[in-house]
């Protein structure tokens, strides 16, 4: 088990976003953050309050599940079930930039899974994806917009984010 | 002539008190002779180590004919209850057309002649179409051989009609048997009324249904002193009855079934419909009563209501599947587990209730293997272990829940006028 | 929020049938209400649908009058996409004599995925799920069980109350004839609420004694110290002979009517499976009052219903 970043990295990672985005994005333009249970909630929370401050603006969050979507829900697996949690989006999506936050990025089902429980919710400007870490594999032709940390991985290892209100620590490792 | 032996077996006669090792002579069908025989004969089977006891008599099962051939026959019947050492069984009348009149009772005779297998009696019913309205020709069936009446898989509802039914009755020597079901007790009932039945979503039938019938019926029989046997009693409050009813010196007899005495309530929790059956099984409790019963003696005869169904009928719900367990073919096991093994009876008391006790009930002269008698002869291993498999059933019919019980008891040998119809090495 | 487990540690559930609540662990009905929480948010979209269910077909299997129970589950199964098909005794072959066994063999081999069966024979969902590859929902076998509806009723609770832990609930009418009862009170007790029947003795099941609940012929005597009050719905269609005199007898004393509410608690829960016999369980009053949750409950079947297919669905596919 290796630790690819630590608080203080991922600290800067989210910092660096931050001002990519309001760089990138017209200021005239609404834009909206939707973590991605589980982890992503809780990055696109801070994200989202990081954007408000700077803008001086309220930027809405929300946390998509985005359970119902999988691609792989009808096929039996081996590993674990997962668990349907909420979705709580509570502002209209229409005419927005969303910015879709995961916390890896790595076949891309689950960003398109996200993207296509973004559609029954609405009609958004634009949807942007910004990620902490990116690592190879994609099985879909999906990229990040924003993408934090890109890292080296082996195709047997996992990358696993442990974050403080979630997880009681702060800290990416590969093992 | 013909000559059958029968050397070495423990020959256990209750009615005539014999329970020693000793041989048996059987000359033209009859008995010549029982004690230690010396010479030899034209055939002879060794029954070492086996009993030897008076053909084995079920004096209620359910041969279907006419009317649901498909279940069973009288043939198909007969046959698989020589194989369960029985000699003589009486069929219930509820075929369709039901056994009402002279005609009927000469067709079940006639057509238990041709099987060839046990003696095979009937009862008569004893209303019209077991509607329990008008009586049935009693009389006339009665001269024809009917060995009793009995409206069974009914009861008689309407209490004028029994006492009626009673009172008629004493111009015959004939018994009257009640299958006790007041159908105001019993509703659309499916299972006994309890606990399981609340759990498990099914109408309950109140035991009072039997209860109160049986009650209804003792009082009758202490006004018309007429011969009453109570039919597959089932519940504690009935055993109480009965002990009060005989403690009066009435007229009155009873019979169990093994599943009354081996299967609860509980066994319905699955719905599998092999275990559906009317009276419905009952609570431990009613077990123990019934079990007291027979230690006490106050049970007269161990029957086993054969009721056998098609595979497609009781592939139903167990709300729509009909009523029935068939398991002649497994009865003297089911008897030796439920009463020998817990040492509620020994072997001599347990053939009595299978012999000569039934046979007194119907009035008969068989259950005995008294010197000039017909050679009515069943040869037991006691001790034989095997599994009830029901595809070896010679019934045609398979609804039975013992199937894959591991049991101890065979019939080796049943021998019916001096010929052995069944043998287990065939 | 809470820690998080991580893969691998996570409750599996495993049946690809709901027959009933009696034998499922209180951890496996907690985790359909968990469930169903997430599938609350999908009737508040524009569109109101999510694809976990595409493709597969659910086929309502309703041998029993009920307009409500039956457009609930279809609404269920077309939000999760799947495709509804409707089996009802009138129209099916059943009133042609075919068996039970005989259609269940038929939606085997149509391929049907999941069946929702309503039956009067308690144990028919149970012999359905012996003969037949699919997924069996129980919405309703005789006396027995009506999971779904004793599900979303401790929904309900739970959403207004946080828990059911140590609260008192009564459910009243006709108890003898009630599957509804029944699974609220092995749902209820399972999460800790303590259940008192009411009615009278001759609308009590058989050995009612030997249940997990207690008994009262007195909603006078019990009003007051209940949380929860779930009227049942007096069925004429199912009573037979006349276990009470009359209706107005009934209703005098098993009524809800206004003047018992004001003896009950301020923040009494008023629920009832419906359709309410208005002036009969309860006067109008009640029924629409602001202690009535009974339109919610109706809101929140949904939910557990789409949780419910969800589960059963997923479970079957991991059975492959």
């Amino acid at each position: 088990m290796k630790v690819i970043l630590n608080a203080e990295q991922i600290e800067q990672i989210l910092r660096d976003l931050t001002s990519r985005i309001i760089s990138e994005i017209p200021p005239e333009l609404d834009i909206a953050v939707v973590g991605i249970r589980s982890r992503g909630e809780v990055l696109g929370q801070r994200l989202a309050s990081r954007l408000s401050e700077e803008l001086g603006r309220d930027v809405p969050c929300g946390t998509l599940d985005i359970t119902l979507y999988r691609d792989d829900l009808n096929s039996p697996q081996s590993s674990a079930q997962p668990q349907v949690r909420t979705t709580e989006i509570g502002f209209d999506i229409d005419d927005k930039i969303v910015i879709l936050f995961d916390d890896v990025l790595y076949t891309g089902r689950s960003t398109r899974a996200a993207m296509d429980a973004l559609r029954d919710l609405g009609r958004p400007k634009a949807i942007k994806l910004a990620v902490l870490v990116d690592r190879a594999g994609r099985e879909l032709p999906i990229q990040a917009d924003y993408a934090g940390y890109k890292a080296d991985v082996a195709p047997g290892e996992s990358v696993q984010v442990f974050l403080t209100e979630s997880d009681g620590k702060e800290e990416v490792v590969i093992g | 002539m013909s000559e059958l032996l029968i050397k070495n077996g423990r020959v256990i006669d209750p009615a005539n008190g014999i329970d020693k090792e000793c041989d048996i002579l059987i000359v033209d069908g009859d008995i010549a002779e029982v004690g230690k025989i010396k010479k030899t004969a034209e055939t002879v089977i060794d029954a070492a180590g086996k009993l030897v006891t008076p053909g084995l008599i079920d004096i209620h099962v359910h041969f279907r004919e006419p009317g649901d051939e498909e279940e069973e026959t009288i043939a198909s019947g007969s046959a698989a209850a020589v194989a369960a050492g029985f000699t003589s069984v009486v069929c219930m009348p509820n075929t369709k057309p039901p056994i009402e009149n002279e005609t009927d009772i000469e067709y079940v005779h006639r057509k238990g002649r041709q099987a060839r297998k046990t003696h095979v009696y009937t009862m008569g019913s004893i209303t019209k179409k077991r509607e329990g309205v008008e009586l049935a020709e009693m009389g006339f069936m009665a001269e024809a051989g009917a060995v009793g009446f009995t409206d069974d898989g009914n009861g008689v509802q309407d209490p004028s009609v029994m006492l009626r039914a009673l009172k008629y009755a004493a111009m015959f020597d004939v018994v009257i048997a009640q299958h006790c079901q007041d159908n105001s007790f019993a509703g659309n009932g499916v299972m006994n009324s309890g606990y399981y039945s609340t759990i498990l979503g099914l109408p309950g039938a109140d035991p009072l249904a039997e209860e109160a019938m049986l009650w209804r019926d003792i009082q009758l029989v202490r006004k018309t002193g007429v011969r009453y046997h109570a039919q597959h009693i089932s519940t504690a409050n009935s055993v109480e009855l009965m002990r009060a009813a005989k403690k009066d010196s009435l007229p009155i007899t009873c019979e169990v079934t093994p599943h009354h005495l081996l299967l609860t309530e509980q066994c319905c929790a699955e719905y599998d419909t092999n275990y559906k059956v009317n009276p419905p099984l009952r609570a431990a409790r009613d077990i123990e009563a019934m079990k007291e019963a027979i230690a006490e003696g106050l049970v007269d005869a161990l029957v086993t209501d054969h009721a056998p169904h098609l595979k497609s009928e009781k592939e139903l719900e167990f709300l729509t599947a009909p009523f029935g367990i068939a398991s002649l073919e497994c009865a003297l096991a089911l008897y030796v587990k439920a009463l020998i093994e817990p040492g509620i009876l020994d072997w001599p008391k347990l053939i009595e209730l299978m012999t000569v006790r039934p046979a007194k009930i119907i009035g008969v002269d068989k259950g005995t293997l008294g010197k000039g008698r017909q050679g009515d002869v069943t040869i037991i291993d006691p001790d034989a272990e095997y599994v009830i498999d029901v595809n070896k059933f010679r019934s045609k019919s398979r609804n039975c829940p013992y199937n894959g019980w591991t049991v101890k008891g065979r019939v080796e040998k049943t021998i019916v006028a001096g010929e052995v119809r069944f043998s287990v090495d065939d | 929020m809470a820690l998080l487990k991580r893969k691998g540690e996570q409750f599996q559930w495993r049946h690809k049938h709901l027959l009933g609540l009696r034998d499922l662990s209180t951890e496996e009905i907690t985790y359909i209400l968990d469930t169903a929480k997430g599938f609350e948010e999908i009737s508040t979209r524009s569109v109101k649908k999510a694809p976990p269910l595409r493709g597969k077909v659910v086929c309502n299997l309703f041998f029993e009058d009920s307009t409500r129970t039956r457009n609930s589950f279809t609404l269920a199964a077309s939000r999760l996409s799947a495709d509804v098909i409707e089996f009802t005794e009138k129209a099916s072959s059943v009133s042609k004599g075919e068996t039970l066994l005989d259609t269940a063999r038929n939606l085997e081999a149509m391929g049907i995925d999941i069946v929702v069966i309503r039956h009067n024979a308690g144990g028919a969902p149970k012999f359905l799920s012996r003969n037949i590859n699919a997924c069996v929902v129980n919405a309703g076998d005789g006396f027995c069980e009506h999971p779904t509806q004793g599900l979303l009723d401790v929904y309900t609770i739970r959403k207004h109350k946080g828990t059911l832990e140590g609260l008192k609930i009564a459910i009243v009418g006709d108890i003898a004839h009630s599957r509804v009862a029944r699974s609220c009170m092995w749902a209820m007790t399972k999460l800790g609420a303590e259940v008192i029947f009411v009615g009278p003795p001759t609308l009590m099941p058989a050995q009612v004694d030997q249940l997990p609940v207690s008994v009262s012929y007195s909603l006078d005597e019990v009003i007051e110290k209940v949380d929860v009050i779930n009227m049942l719905r007096i069925q004429f269609e199912r009573l037979g002979g006349n276990p009470f005199p009359s209706v107005r007898e009934y209703s005098h004393y098993f009524g809800l009517t206004v003047e018992r509410m004001k003896r009950a608690k301020s923040d009494i829960m008023v629920m009832h499976p419906g359709p309410i016999n208005r002036g009969l369980e309860m006067e109008s009053e009640v029924a629409d009052g602001s202690n009535s949750v009974i339109l919610e409950q109706v809101k929140n079947g949904l939910a557990v219903r789409m949780a419910v297919l969800f589960l059963v669905n997923q479970a079957a596919a991991m059975q492959g």
